[in-house]
């Protein structure tokens, strides 16, 4: 490492890296869709799906299925509630209550689909989190969310 | 080539229909949306159940499908909106799920999804969601 390099990031909390492994390749849909993990934060977190010839919704224009975008939002809510949820108590499963999403437009051609939630208010039993998806640009979402979840106890290590 | 055809090779054609395994079975203008049961569907490895996620796009799917048979011909409807309500896990077998168009105006309809698996008087999920039908852009 060069004097110029910015310092190393300090690594993320053992509980972090947990939720982050649990949640980009632990369940089989989420290796399906090829999710990435980004970030997670107490609170927030970030993921996103890369644009595959096999998650093409439209094949007249190669745009990625809505579908994806439904999945890669409600995976990201989790991932916020957990995070949320996991710094103050162990933790925590979650059950999905609803799932509002706002299609603003589709994502472009051949472009993958970007997610960041926040759970901005949790309960000792409820979450309730807001999401946003981008292709290129966060400030122009293809998708906005708004979702309650249960937490369903601690799940087991 | 009638609506039934034309949903049928729009939905045959479409890789992440395909990724899924969503099927649409009907009957007359009555469909019936089936998705059955596959691992890599599973968003909960302890219940087993299925994801979230997955649940969402199989509704959407069956409302856009029978959208498709309710007003052809034209560009195929858009999403604009849905809520999607999860009333206990989806089990690890087939579901079928029906969507009832309850209006239809000239540019935007509203919809509503059940999904059941055993039972279709006991849904484990359900849909309501507004789509566009004109071409005109938002």
């Amino acid at each position: 490492m060069s004097a110029g390099d910015p310092p190393p990031k300090e690594p993320p909390p053992e509980m972090y890296r947990q939720l982050a492994e649990r949640m980009a390749g632990g369940t089989p849909q989420s290796q399906a869709l090829g999710i990435q993990f980004i970030s997670v934060t107490q609170g927030r977190g970030s993921m996103a799906v890369p644009w595959r010839e096999d998650l093409v919704g439209d094949p007249d224009t190669q745009v990625i299925a809505g579908g994806v975008v439904t999945s890669l939002l409600d995976h990201t809510c989790g991932l916020a509630i957990s995070s949320a949820a996991a710094s103050s108590s162990g933790m925590f499963g979650t059950a999905t209550l609803d799932l509002r999403i706002d299609y603003m437009r589709p994502a472009r051609p051949r472009m993958g689909v970007t997610c960041e939630a926040h759970c901005y208010k949790l309960t000792r039993t409820i979450g309730f989190v807001r999401a946003e998806a981008w292709d290129e640009d966060r400030a122009d979402p293809i998708a906005t969310a708004q979702a309650a979840f249960a937490l369903t106890g601690p799940r087991p290590a | 080539m009638s609506a039934a055809d034309q949903l049928q090779g729009f939905l045959e054609r479409t890789p992440y229909v395909r990724f899924l395994g969503f099927k649409a079975e009907l009957d007359g203008d009555a469909l019936v949306g089936v998705l059955p049961f596959s691992e890599h569907l599973v968003g909960n490895t302890f219940i087993p159940a299925l994801h979230g996620g997955v649940i969402g796009a199989f509704l959407e799917m069956t409302a856009l499908a029978q959208l498709f048979i309710v007003q052809p011909p034209g560009p195929r409807p858009k999403t604009i909106d849905v809520t999607i309500e999860y009333l206990k896990p989806g089990r690890a077998q087939t579901s079928y799920a029906r969507a009832e168009v309850r209006k239809i105006g000239r540019r935007v309809a509203n919809v509503h999804v059940d999904a059941w698996q055993d039972d279709p008087k006991q849904p484990f999920a359900a849909l309501r969601g507004h789509f566009l039908l004109s071409t005109a852009d938002r």
